[in-house]
């Protein structure tokens, strides 16, 4: 006998109210997890509906009726009448203040959230304008096509020109020069930084283009030296790690 | 309610004087279901069946507990009834009592004395066996096989 066909008979009784004792606990307790006894408890209720349509009688006297309108206004109309029926009609109000607790938490973190994306939305602007305009610099520095007028005073011929921009802190230098020289074969320009004390620091070989301009950028140097002066040697193509007698252009810083 | 109660006064206050037969009592029945119905329209849950067939179980619940003179130990929100015929009108509710006249008259006798024993005297099956010099099984089984008569004569 399975454990529903054992409680088919009990729940007959149960509707009926007259399963008590032990029985009626085991019953009980089945009925909280049982989805198809509580259905059938259900329907044999129904089954008790369908019993009491079987009598006929007199209708209730009028009296009744008054009586019960009479009750009704005196009593103010109650939405709740057991604790657990009342507890389960808040339900719904309990859920609504944690969603709005809720929203206001999500709300508060999407805001900080948003002023976040703006900060680092701005910041990501602006350094991508500065690395535009970098880019910008640089391309126009080192384009081929580009037009390098060397402006000197009237009646001067071309002289070979370099201008050292170095930033000691950051051991940034870039190095710009006009109407150098050509080389001989094998060998390239050198850029030197002569420091204040200690032997020059290789600062960059170079070959200047058919026009003579050339452009350093950004040559590995060691940081926080203080540079007393830039100087230009001809040394081979692969470059040396002291310069090679005569230097063919030099400048001081101020 | 005024309308509630012209519609299914009737089908309360027969049963509830059918339970206790005696009007001044039935009266206190029907005054006591809808005024349940009153405090706490939420205890039927109208998705789950039809009111006629609810007020009818309450009320005879309630007769049954004022004859044992018992406390109602279960809270009318609790019961659920699911009935298939559709009890809300006059005509329904005439057409379902001559159903349930058939299924009755064509139970054997010991069956709906049973039947009726549990239903509208409140006796339990201990009682019944008791007061029938019949085995408690027996009881138990024609007291459960009436009521799915009745279901039956609707879904044949």
């Amino acid at each position: 006998m399975s454990e529903h066909e054992q409680f088919d008979e009990n729940l007959a009784l149960f509707a009926l109210g007259s399963l008590t004792g032990e029985e009626r606990t085991l019953l009980e307790k089945h009925l909280e997890g049982c989805a198809g006894c509580r259905r059938e408890l259900e329907q044999l209720r129904g089954d008790m509906a369908l019993m009491a349509m079987s009598v006929s009688g007199p209708k209730p006297p009028v009296r009744a009726r008054q009586r019960l309108l009479d009750a009704i206004a005196r009593e103010p109309h109650r939405t709740s009448l057991s604790t657990r029926r009342a507890w389960w009609a808040l339900a719904p109000w309990y859920a609504a203040a944690a969603l709005a607790l809720l929203a206001g938490w999500f709300w508060r973190q999407s805001d900080q959230l948003s002023q976040r994306v703006a900060r680092l939305e701005s910041q990501s602007a602006e350094q991508q304008a500065q690395v535009q305009q970098a880019r910008e610099v640089v391309a126009t520095l080192t384009a081929t096509d580009a037009l390098v007028v060397p402006v000197t005073a009237p009646n001067t011929p071309p002289q070979p020109q370099g201008k050292a921009i170095y930033v000691r802190n950051k051991a940034r230098l870039i190095f710009v020069a006009s109407n150098m020289p050509a080389l001989p074969p094998q060998k390239a320009y050198e850029l030197w930084l002569i420091p204040v004390q200690g032997a020059p620091i290789p600062a960059g070989v170079f070959k200047p283009d058919a026009r003579g301009s050339a452009i350093v950028i950004h040559p590995p140097l060691p940081a926080g030296v203080e540079a007393k002066a830039f100087a230009i040697t001809v040394e081979p193509e692969a470059g040396s790690s002291s310069p090679t007698m005569p230097i063919v252009m030099m400048g001081a810083g101020e | 309610m005024a309308m509630l109660y012209d519609r299914y006064s009737s089908i309360v206050y027969s049963v509830a004087l059918r339970v206790l037969g005696d009007t001044g009592a039935a009266e206190d029945v029907l005054q006591e279901v809808f005024m349940q119905l009153w405090r706490n329209p939420g205890g039927f849950d109208s998705s789950r069946g039809n009111l006629a067939a609810w007020l009818a179980v309450i009320s005879r619940n309630r007769a049954i507990d004022a004859v044992r003179k018992r406390r109602p130990d279960t809270d009318i929100a609790d019961v659920i009834v699911s009935v298939e015929p559709d009890l809300a009108g006059d005509a329904e509710r005439a057409r379902a009592m001559e159903k349930v006249r058939g299924a009755l008259g064509a139970m054997p006798s010991a069956q709906r004395s049973a039947l009726e024993m549990a239903y509208f005297e409140g006796l339990t099956h201990t009682e019944i066996a008791a007061k029938t010099g019949e085995p408690l099984g027996t009881i138990k089984t024609r007291i459960r096989a009436g009521l799915l008569a009745l279901r039956k004569a609707f879904n044949p």
